[in-house]
């Protein structure tokens, strides 16, 4: 088994770099911008939800407050940029740190709470944030913040004439979210981490800080995600509290992992590549009458898949595999 | 306000709190029923006082519906079923939210006159408008009458049980899917009152919902799960707590008190105010 283990991982990370390789000659084929949009949104959320699934997936504290680090780091750039005139590449960075300092913050009272409680937790400190941000005049309110133009560069990470840049970075960030995933699940804070999620008072008692191990979880995803966020900011050009602290961007951003199997490798990549086009596809093809078609067909398929699939799509690979393979 | 809150909260305590089901779409239900008393309103001139035990009917066959065509399954799930409840219960909320704009068009509505809208009484020289005393008024029976009925009826201990160990419930006799179904409705029914109440004095439209319930959650975990009085209390402390922050804190701030008050309660006791779980 510790053999299959190893081949298991060693055949991952050779279908990773092989997708990956593809995915970043996909420009040289797909020159249409509204189709190169839709893959940085789906190279974006899977990465987001690769970050997600380390705290809610592996260690099994579901967050439904992710949205609040996404701001973090999305605010964090912006306001570095417009106010001090700090290259957004260090804006990421502090922003990714600020982030994983609140998570820590936090995790210390948080990581006491269970179930239901732990979640509308997340759920609430993510609300105050945006509320704070929405009334927090210096940082523009709940008018937010438009980010100056001042030409294509990669020291201040804008184009406007092309979106290839953005492209290779989201690459970058999937890629990075899923090796960082990858690396840990074989660590043993991802034996800690699954331990904990499984039954914390017998990990305790084998000698896992308990504690511990969910700030580290929470610390690493919370970094990837205001990466994300940063990101994303740089991304749009302009940012408003409701647009990246929202309630519906932390449900979107476990989305995929949900639906394409929570605490698994795989799960959060393929969920974002079939959730995300889905989603613009649907909205921008029946969405136009303004009627709500689009969100009929989105909920329906999401109750659907999450009802037909409780491990998410991933399950549908591992039972076509000689089971041996798969443990 | 604390009491309509603890309205809206009771239907979720059944639900969330006794059934342990997460709920995510019970904002959507509180929005169904706003427009089930708008159009009683509308067409036959129904005022929605007199509707409400209409559109209470109409959002108990709902709720068991729900719980029969999707629920059932959800709770069913042999792996992550505390995600698949929420995320099954998001699709239906999505899928509600998306029906309400197609067929009522995503306008703002309101009942513009009615019994109660805009009246004031005067109590000892204070002066209170007569929807929100109502409200308060039926949210005060409901709670009454739902903490008999679970606490003192056969129908409520089946309940319990049923929760507490659905395989021994089935041995003794007890359908599980009827039991939770019916709890279903029971919860919908009383979100479906205080939608009924609301309709008169809040604006109606699609996304109306989504406001009130993360609310709603919330009243419910700090009263605790599993404790019909918790929500009640839950329900008052918020209203208060909402109230002093409005002093306080510029109004759009109201509800970071109601947050912090929450975070603060459970950092204390992680269970909520008298939960049992």
């Amino acid at each position: 088994m510790d053999k299959n283990f190893a081949a298991r991982r060693r055949r991952d990370l050779i279908i990773a770099a092989v997708l990956a390789g593809l995915a970043a000659l996909a420009p040289l084929f797909i020159k249409d911008v509204y189709v190169q949009n839709i893959l940085i949104l789906t190279l974006m959320y899977a990465a987001l939800s690769q970050s997600w699934n380390i705290l809610s997936g592996y260690c099994g504290q579901i967050s439904l407050g992710h949205a609040l680090y996404f701001g973090i780091g999305a605010y964090t750039t912006e306001l570095l940029f417009t106010k001090f005139g700090v290259l957004p590449w260090f804006g990421m960075l502090g922003g990714g740190v600020i982030a994983a300092l609140i998570a820590m913050g936090l995790g210390y009272p948080f990581f006491r709470l269970r179930g239901h409680y732990f979640v509308i937790a997340t759920i609430v400190i993510a609300e105050i944030g945006l509320l704070l941000f929405q009334n927090w005049e210096w940082a523009g309110a709940a008018m937010g913040i438009t980010i100056p133009i001042r030409g294509d560069s990669w020291l201040k990470f804008q184009f406007l004439r092309t979106k290839l840049p953005y492209f290779y970075f989201a690459l970058a960030l999937c890629c990075l979210a899923w090796f960082v995933t990858w690396w840990l699940e074989d660590s043993k804070w991802g034996f800690w981490w699954r331990a904990v999620k499984d039954n914390p008072e017998a990990a305790e008692s084998l000698g896992v800080v308990v504690f511990n191990s969910k700030m580290g979880a929470a610390a690493v995803s919370a970094f990837l995600v205001a990466i994300g966020g940063a990101f994303y900011a740089q991304f749009l050009a302009y940012i408003d509290p409701e647009s990246v602290m929202g309630f519906q961007f932390s449900l979107l951003m476990a989305l995929p992992a949900v639906l394409g199997g929570i605490g698994t490798l795989w799960g959060p990549v393929l969920g974002a590549a079939i959730l995300i086009p889905m989603t613009e596809l649907t909205r921008s093809y029946i969405g136009g009458s303004g009627r709500g078609v689009d969100l009929i067909v989105y909920g329906a398929l999401i109750v659907a898949i999450s009802l037909a699939l409780p491990r998410g799509l991933v399950s549908l690979f591992s039972r076509a595999k000689p089971k041996g393979a798969t443990r | 306000m604390g009491l309509l809150y603890g309205l809206i909260a009771v239907g979720l305590a059944l639900i969330f709190g006794l059934m342990d089901v997460v709920n995510f779409a019970h904002g959507e239900f509180l929005m169904i029923a706003m427009y089930a008393s708008f159009f009683l309103f509308a067409f036959f001139a129904i005022d929605p006082l007199l509707s409400a035990p209409l559109v209470a009917a109409a959002l108990f066959v709902f709720g068991a519906v729900v719980y029969l065509l999707v629920v059932r399954f959800a709770m069913r799930a042999k792996a992550n079923a505390g995600m698949v409840q929420i995320f099954s219960t998001f699709g239906l909320a999505i899928v509600m939210r998306g029906l309400a704009q197609f067929f009522f068009t995503p306008d703002y509505r309101s009942i513009p006159q009615s019994w109660l809208g805009g009246k004031t009484v005067s109590i000892a020289g204070i002066f209170l408008p007569e929807p929100q005393l109502i409200g308060a008024l039926v949210s005060i029976l409901a709670f009454a009458g739902l903490y008999f009925f679970i606490n003192r009826t056969d129908f409520g201990r089946a309940l319990e049980a049923t929760r507490e160990d659905p395989g021994a419930v089935a041995l003794v006799g007890i359908d599980k899917n009827r039991v939770f179904a019916l709890g279903w409705g029971l919860g919908a029914a009383l979100v479906g009152l205080a939608g009924a109440i609301m309709a008169v004095f809040f604006y109606i439209y699609p996304d109306v919902g989504a406001s009130f319930a993360l609310i709603a959650y919330v009243t419910v975990a700090l009263g605790g799960f599993g404790s019909v009085f918790g929500a009640f209390a839950g329900g008052i402390i918020v209203g208060l707590v909402e109230a002093v922050t409005a002093l306080v804190l510029p109004p759009s701030l109201k509800s970071v008190g109601i947050y912090a008050v929450y975070l603060l309660v459970v950092f204390i006791r992680p269970r909520g105010l008298f939960g049992s779980m």
